[in-house]
């Protein structure tokens, strides 16, 4: 646990949140991208923490929030095609426009929960006779893995596996985010993981352009208080640079092999994003070479566009226009245990976060 | 004990017929290990007799794998009801036992369980006085699925009751939390990291005897948090009671592996299941007494004061995180998640 106690230290948090109560002289809406960010800061109260005018917006970096609800249905439709369709377990409870994976597992399908890709191309050996699929979401964090598991399949000649893929990307979604005209937002917390694969450089152009400061930030108490008050430092100080806060896992050019292992297998391509709609240039689509491992070209389940739930404001959370409790159907109609959309089910959802852990009464 | 060469390696569905097989099943097995005066008499139920007041619990055990580090069903099946009926304020005397078998288990495998079902009720001062075996076809079951029922006298100094609970009453558990489910989920397929973390499965019924004795009504209430975790039964004694629950993230022990592996299968060590863990609500003037009793007893070495019932936020356990910050904690809704990054 070294690296973890250190920054979840009460003296060391308190120090700095002192600093940053005593800079903080106007009001900051700060976005922290990621959904474990999110997570981090609600799980351990540092929003009451917080000085009254710094204000956090929840971002879209939450990959289960974010896959485009057709996907599910595909993943669904393979199910019930008798496939083997393996999922992290973040997605399995995500509502389809008809039913969720969990809901086509009770019906018969064969679903498996793992953790790791490479773990399905062992299932996919193990069956030869059965078509296996793995339902590969996420953002750069999980695209290695993803990627690597293609490879893996073709050394080890494994005809039977393949990938139900949509990964998207972060700098594009910040982009669209602050091209928003409803856009109110300060400064950014970059999200640290993703920046541990991609490195730190696609950010500079994203400052120079929008004036904005971003810090590379990382995930614990001590990480997320320490990135707050350098992106307000910046701002009280009429400053605009990108700041990496997270160095000890975050390299300027990130992680060379696994960037390596990504352009072998996928393009960069137009995405759809779950309540945000199509950004260019914002996903990962599997090479040509590689498209027999593309279980949308292998199988024949349809592209339906499905209209979402039209009680759910995932998009306005997503793009941080609104905060969870600030939705009519919050706590009352939607809860993990019947959610209308994906945030209040993924662990990183902005809404889960707000349903767990926070409760503006406290 | 040996059990003698049964001429057969799997159980199939012969052995649950009723016929010859089953008696020899029963008989060599069954029969066999948990000879007592009230088994023994080989009758369609046992005549058993406890005073006063009874308190009676039964659970269904279902876990896979079987087999896992620090034990196996047959052990749980028995600490499970043991711990349940002890909760209850009650010493527990008689188990009854049911089996589910899936067809093609090994015998070999059934007489490790059988033996440690064995074991752990001698262990926890309890007879197997009744039960039943069933075999049903491959692909019906998983495995083996086992049932107890378990009969205790109420201890004379019990007054267990949510109700007995008021503001200031302090909150305690006997030990490291969130071992048992993490154990079982380092062995589940997919799961590559190897650890040695063990599961907590133990009977408490020695040591809530023990606090019966010295605190009576004093104690107001014991839960053992299995299914869902601290956080979750916390969360329905708050509800029961109209009250608020306070604890201390900083405060609650929880083993550095356990920790570690939590963090990385990005589980809440607050929902994770234990199955040797037992809270207790005791008045406040004894919380130090009470702390030094479950210290002093093997099964609460690593006891702690871990919160206390408040006023404050009615229906709501709110955890004071480790940097001072407040978070609620609320039920587990399903399964706790693993997450993607």
């Amino acid at each position: 646990m070294k690296y973890l106690n250190e920054y979840r230290n009460l003296e060391a948090t308190k120090k700095i949140l002192e600093e940053l109560h005593k800079i903080t002289t106007k009001p900051w809406n700060i976005m922290e991208i990621c959904g474990g960010q999110t997570h981090g800061l609600v799980k351990n109260g540092i929003l009451e923490l917080l000085p009254n005018n710094v204000r956090m917006i929840h971002g879209p970096g939450c990959p289960v929030c974010v896959t485009p609800l057709n996907l599910i249905d595909k993943a669904v439709a393979l199910l019930e095609q008798g496939v083997i369709v393996c999922s992290f377990g973040d997605m399995i409870r995500v509502p389809g426009s008809k039913k969720s994976l969990l809901e086509a597992k009770a019906e018969g399908g064969d679903l498996r929960v793992l953790y790791s890709p490479i773990e399905a191309v062992s299932i996919a050996k193990h069956n030869p006779t059965k078509e296996i699929v793995f339902f590969a979401i996420g953002f750069e964090t999980t695209a290695p893995a993803n990627a690597l598991s293609v490879l893996h399949a073709e050394k080890e000649g494994v005809e039977n596996y393949s990938i139900l893929a949509s990964h998207v990307l972060v700098p594009p979604a910040m982009e669209a985010i602050l091209d928003d005209e409803l856009c109110s937002i300060d400064a950014f917390l970059a999200a640290g993981h993703v920046c541990a694969i991609m490195g730190i450089q696609e950010y500079y152009p994203l400052v120079e352009k929008y004036k904005i400061p971003i810090i590379v930030t990382g995930f614990e108490p001590l990480d997320l208080v320490q990135g707050i008050y350098m992106a307000v430092k910046q701002l009280e100080e009429g400053k605009h640079v990108l700041e990496n806060q997270y160095a000890r896992a975050v390299k300027e050019e990130g992680n060379v092999s696994a960037i390596k292992i990504i352009k072998t297998i996928f393009d960069v391509g137009a995405r759809e994003w779950r309540g945000i709609g199509e950004i260019p240039n914002s996903g990962y689509i599997i090479k040509e070479p590689y498209k027999k491992y593309d279980a949308e070209s292998k199988f024949s389940i349809g592209n339906n566009k499905v209209p979402e739930n039209s009680k759910c404001i995932a998009g306005e959370i997503l793009r941080g226009i609104k905060k969870p409790h600030e939705c009519g159907e919050f706590r009352l109609t939607c809860k993990p245990s019947n959610p209308l959309g994906a945030p209040m089910v993924s662990s990183e959802g902005a809404c889960a976060a707000y349903f767990h852990f926070s409760n503006n009464t406290i | 004990m040996s059990i003698d060469n049964l001429g057969f390696e799997t159980i199939n569905l012969g052995h649950g017929s009723g016929g010859e097989l089953t008696r020899n099943l029963l008989d060599k097995i069954i029969f066999k290990t948990f000879s007592n005066p009230y088994l023994d008499q080989k009758h369609d139920g046992s005549i058993v007799k406890i005073e006063g007041e009874i308190a009676i619990s039964t659970d269904s055990f279902v876990i896979t794998p079987i087999f896992f580090k620090g034990g196996n069903i047959g052990e749980l099946a028995v600490h499970g009801t043991v711990n349940d009926v002890a909760m209850c304020g009650a010493i527990p005397k008689y188990v009854s036992l049911a089996f589910i078998i899936e067809e093609g288990l090994k015998v070999s495998e059934f007489i490790k369980i059988v033996e440690s079902i064995k074991k752990t009720a001698d262990e926890s001062g309890v007879l197997i006085i009744t039960g039943d075996t069933k075999v049903v076809e491959r692909g019906k079951g998983d495995k083996i699925f086992i049932n107890t029922t378990g009969f205790g006298a109420i201890h004379p100094k019990a007054s267990i009751s949510v109700q007995n609970i008021k503001v200031g009453d302090a909150i305690l558990v006997n030990g490291f939390i969130a071992q048992h489910g993490m154990a079982i989920m380092s062995e589940r397929e997919g799961l590559e990291f190897e650890s040695t973390i063990e599961s907590d499965s133990t009977n408490l019924n020695f040591l809530v005897n023990d606090l019966l004795d010295e605190f009576g009504e004093k104690i107001k209430l014991f839960r053992d948090p299995t299914r869902g975790g601290l956080g979750t039964v916390l969360h329905e004694i708050a509800n029961d009671i109209s009250k608020g629950v306070y604890l201390k993230e900083a405060a609650i022990p929880l083993e550095k592996q356990v920790a570690a592996a939590c963090e990385m299968l990005g589980l809440d060590p607050m929902y994770v299941a234990n199955e040797g863990v037992f809270l207790v609500v005791v008045d406040v003037d004894i919380k130090e007494d009470v702390l030094a009793v479950m210290h002093a007893h093997e099964k609460g070495v690593n006891a702690a004061v871990v919160g206390e019932i408040t006023n404050e936020h009615p229906n709501k356990v709110v955890m004071e995180s480790l940097i001072g910050g407040k978070r609620i904690v609320s039920p587990l809704v399903g399964e706790q998640l693993p997450r993607i990054c």
